[in-house]
């Protein structure tokens, strides 16, 4: 357990410095496909719910909404780092409880 | 290739080489198929002709396959930690395949698989789901629970929980996009600029001459780039769903 810890914390120790200055360049080229590719899903759930509901043009506004505020949120974790994936990471705490798990 | 017209599109072309009908559908093999083949081979040959020797002090090419595969294995130990182990031959495999078939779209005349968007998907899709199996197989119904930020006060759930599988969805489209759009673009610019050689003669061919061998580099820079990208975007995914938030 205590074992499992340190690996954890070794993870996220190496994790940072890797993110950030390993290649700018690639970071760069995520950003703009990120901020379209939710805005791309957002619309085609719209249409689809439209279609099927029959409710013409209002499940597409909804989700064009969401799916920019998804690419918002895509771009802004990728920039900051914060996480590669849905959600934020959570404080070590979490972490920690998670590792032994594993 | 320069057969079809002078195009620069024309290289994308699907063109069938020996046609196969199965049932209603058409599996022909076309040349988009025989560069995959010719990837998976020249892959195989790399590594099994790169290790014959298996040399304590390796030589020139058996040093290449031992640096792409330390590569890999660190990539994955730093991202998804030592448990990420059993996933290292999809990611080794992913990563050569990408890597090669970027490479070999380099050589003249030869066919880009990787700058078909159908390709990409096709495996970006294959990521994801598997990912998404991985997490339902690891965490049960808990894996849910990723898709509510933690700290995030109940009154917001309903706008954030869309906003966040909305976010997750759209993983396969961004992964597969990436890679074909930045191969697309390239080989078409590519074959552009190498269409402003002919047409503006021998003394103001000089310049765009001179653009096509330094966006070649940039070719060959890209075709690493986005490999990586790929892998390690993978990488990241496979985390995601081995520790959940």
């Amino acid at each position: 357990m205590q074992k499992a810890q340190i690996l954890g914390k070794n993870r996220r120790a190496e994790k940072a410095p890797h993110t950030t200055n390993r290649s700018g360049l690639s970071l760069a080229m995520r950003l703009g496909v990120e901020l379209v590719s939710a805005l791309v899903i957002g619309v085609g759930i719209g249409l689809l719910l439209d279609h099927w509901l029959e409710t013409k043009p209002w499940f597409m506004l909804l989700f064009f909404l969401i799916g920019s505020a998804a690419g918002i949120m895509n771009v802004y974790r990728v920039a900051t780092g914060i996480g590669y994936g849905i959600g934020y990471k959570a404080e070590d705490k979490t972490k920690t409880s998670n590792d032994p798990a594993d | 290739m320069a057969a079809e017209g002078h195009s620069p599109l024309a290289q994308f072309e699907i063109q069938t080489l020996i046609p196969i009908q199965w049932g209603d559908t058409n599996v022909s093999f076309t040349n988009s198929a025989l560069f995959m083949t010719l990837t998976t081979v020249f892959v195989a040959l790399f590594l099994i002709l790169g290790m014959r020797r298996r040399s304590l002090v390796p030589n020139r090419w058996q040093s290449m396959v031992e640096i792409s595969y330390e590569f890999i294995a660190k990539l994955l130990r730093d991202t998804v930690g030592n448990e990420g182990k059993k996933f290292f031959p999809l990611i080794f495999s992913l990563f050569m395949f990408v890597l090669f078939g970027n490479l070999l779209g380099m050589v003249p005349y030869s066919f880009t698989f990787t700058s078909h968007i159908i390709v990409t998907f096709a495996m970006a899709i294959t990521v994801f789901i598997g990912v998404t199996i991985l997490g339902l197989v690891k965490h049960g119904m808990h894996f849910f629970s990723f898709f509510v930020p933690p700290g995030v006060s109940i009154i917001l759930w309903p706008l954030m929980i869309p906003i966040e599988i909305i976010s997750y969805l759209s993983r396969p489209i961004s992964l597969s996009v990436r890679l074909f759009a930045n191969l697309t673009a390239g080989h078409t610019m590519l074959k552009v600029f190498a269409g402003f050689v002919i047409s503006m003669g021998i003394v103001g061919g000089v310049l765009p001459f001179l653009f096509v061998i330094a966006l070649t580099g940039l070719e060959l820079l890209i075709a690493f780039l986005q490999a990586y990208v790929f892998t390690i975007l993978t990488c990241f995914y496979i985390n995601d769903a081995m520790h959940l938030h």
